[in-house]
């Protein structure tokens, strides 16, 4: 067996001391290293899922997105003229929980379409509301024009057609899709008004 | 031909995870499709080697009392630099493994290994050692996350075997088919390994 | 009323080894009897309960201020490497049986995946300190209540037959499938 240094002291303080820096010189260098590119895989990500849901742009809608009351809102415009608005949106009365939406409106308020960021709904059940069948429902959908400008399931008085068996899970799904529009209505008609310094605040 | 045997060992007479049944927490939680499999078998393997080796070489450097905690520095630098590359290459993926990459960290496979081998062999037996624990690593959970993946969701790697609609046995992908799966598969293995005295 | 939230969703909704994932190791080798379970869970929820202190403050008075998040998982592992040494030679000396009956899996604590994945967790969640403790002896309390219902089972499994096959760890996995079936009604129990 070859021989090992013996467990002076000075022995293990050294070596503890120069494989730490050792080891953190190294980790240094691949965190300078790998900065750039997470803080770019972060920002693709985001521009994607506000390309999922609104019709074509040209800016970056990143650039000045803004953060009002926990929620974020993405404009996006081609060549100058506004196509719509993502909102970043999320709801906590999921069966599990907290989830997270992408809504994104036409100009005139009208949903254009709603992609789910992140959730922990009951696989094959809540998860169904990432599908087609029911997120297509809200595609076109002008909440200003329902009744009461409410969102409800069809068991609580509205029009959407809940999925079977995750009534809760539907019954959260709206409700994020309620707060965007309330707040996105909201800072429409503060748009009006120049550089807004409502409760919210731009972030 | 026994240095090559260091490589196979891992791969099926002491396949970390249904024979010496180690790293059970990545195992169980990760193994919900396949290509979760391969991936973080492919971030631990890459831990596992790089510790193994680094260890391997400066085993007669490190004092005995304070080899647990250099061990320790070691692999959570390394973990550390998966994580981060991961973060900024395979975001997906790195969102789907979540908190099991920091985990890797105490993975009893690397510090099992590291301990049992690495400390007491050179460089070379060591990479061996890592790869084969590794490889075997990420075979094993590969097979487990097809397994729950076919029968949970109806597909493998992303390729749907049945059609959307199709009823899945959906318990497969949550949490209880995960403990019922590898307990079916370990007890597989040990009547194999019984029979054809491996 | 958060506090109570917390603590139901850790303790039986999102039970660390059912739900979770994170701490089997030590699941499956020390709850075959229901003494050692109690001792082992004790344990852990005394070093859970530190680390998400101390791992708390080193997160927002140390990495945070000096943006180095990335040094995260080697600090956080120190800490809990360094708690587990103190809670060794305290129970040494304090209470020398409860000590030899843990033996090897003790130091293992060290390792246990749910401390650094609690610690870790805590902080991704943005819980203020006392949340986070609370977060934290909850999990840890739900760990013990795993242990032991599981234990519980063993010992009677014992005393009963089953497939040659199925000895040891495969038993105990399906055991654990079923008693994690069970904790699935819990889900939605609290919004």
């Amino acid at each position: 067996m070859s021989k090992k240094l013996e467990s002076s002291l000075k022995n293990m303080v050294l070596c503890l001391l120069l494989i730490s820096a050792v080891m953190a010189g190294a980790l240094g260098f691949v965190y300078g290293v790998t900065k750039g590119p997470i803080e770019k895989a972060n920002k693709d990500k985001e521009i994607q899922a506000v390309k999922d849901v609104l019709p074509e742009f040209n800016n970056d809608p990143t650039a000045d997105a803004k953060e009002i009351d926990g929620l974020k809102f993405y404009n996006a415009t081609k060549d100058g003229q506004p196509v719509g608005c993502a909102v970043k949106t999320f709801t906590d009365k999921g069966f599990s929980g907290h989830f997270e939406l992408m809504v994104g409106f036409k100009p005139d308020g009208s949903i254009n379409k709603i992609v789910v960021l992140e959730h922990k709904e009951t696989p094959g059940l809540g998860s169904k509301m990432k599908e087609p069948k029911f997120a297509g429902q809200f595609n076109g959908l002008n909440i200003g024009a329902l009744r009461d400008k409410l969102l409800k399931v069809k068991k609580d008085g509205g029009t959407v057609d809940a999925i079977t068996a995750a009534t809760i899970s539907s019954r959260a799904y709206c409700d994020g899709i309620q707060k965007a529009y309330n707040l996105y209505m909201n800072n429409l008609q503060n748009a009006a008004a120049p550089a807004d310094t409502t409760k919210g605040g731009i972030k | 031909m026994s240095v090559f045997k260091n490589f196979t060992n891992g791969l099926l007479k002491e396949n970390p995870t249904f024979v010496l049944v180690l790293g059970t927490c990545p195992t169980l939680a990760v193994t919900t499709a396949a290509i979760n499999g391969i991936g973080m078998g492919a971030a631990t393997t890459f831990v596992l080697v790089c510790s193994n080796v680094m260890i391997a070489a400066l085993k007669n450097l490190i004092p005995d009392k304070v080899r647990i905690a250099a061990f320790i520095v070691v692999i959570a630098t390394f973990v550390t630099i998966v994580d981060l590359v991961m973060k900024a290459y395979t975001p997906d993926l790195y969102k789907t493994l979540g908190i099991f990459i920091p985990l890797i960290v105490v993975n009893c496979i690397i510090l099992g290994r590291a301990e049992a081998f690495a400390q007491k062999n050179n460089v070379f037996p060591a990479l061996l050692d890592g790869l084969g624990m590794g490889i075997g690593f990420t075979l094993a959970i590969t097979l487990m996350g097809s397994i729950r993946e076919i029968l949970g969701n109806g597909s493998v790697f992303d390729i749907r075997l049945v059609s959307q609609e199709a009823r899945t046995i959906l318990i497969f992908i949550l949490p209880p088919g995960a403990f019922i799966t590898f307990g079916y598969l370990i007890a597989i293995m040990n009547s194999i390994k019984r029979k054809y005295s491996i | 009323m958060e506090l109570i939230k917390i603590v139901i969703l850790a303790l039986i909704v999102n039970n660390v080894v059912l739900a979770q994932f994170l701490g089997i190791c030590p699941f499956l080798g020390v709850s075959n009897k229901v003494g050692t379970s109690v001792g082992m869970g004790a344990a852990v929820i005394f070093v859970m309960a530190l680390a998400n202190l101390v791992t708390y403050l080193i997160q927002n008075f140390i990495l945070v201020p000096l943006h180095i998040e990335f040094m995260q998982t080697i600090t956080f592992i120190f800490i809990i490497a360094f708690l587990v040494q103190v809670v060794e030679i305290i129970l040494k000396k304090s209470a020398p049986s409860l000590y030899q009956a843990l033996g090897i899996y003790l130091p293992l604590i060290t390792t246990n995946c749910a401390v650094l994945g609690i610690a870790i967790l805590a902080v991704q969640k943005n819980y203020n300190l006392i949340s986070s403790v609370v977060y934290a002896s909850s999990i840890a309390v739900g760990f013990t209540l795993a242990l032991i219902l599981m234990a519980g089972i063993r010992e009677q499994l014992e005393l009963n037959g089953y497939p040659k096959g199925m000895k040891g760890f495969p038993l105990s996995l399906i055991t654990a499938g079923l008693l994690s079936l069970a904790f699935m009604g819990f889900a939605g129990l609290v919004k």
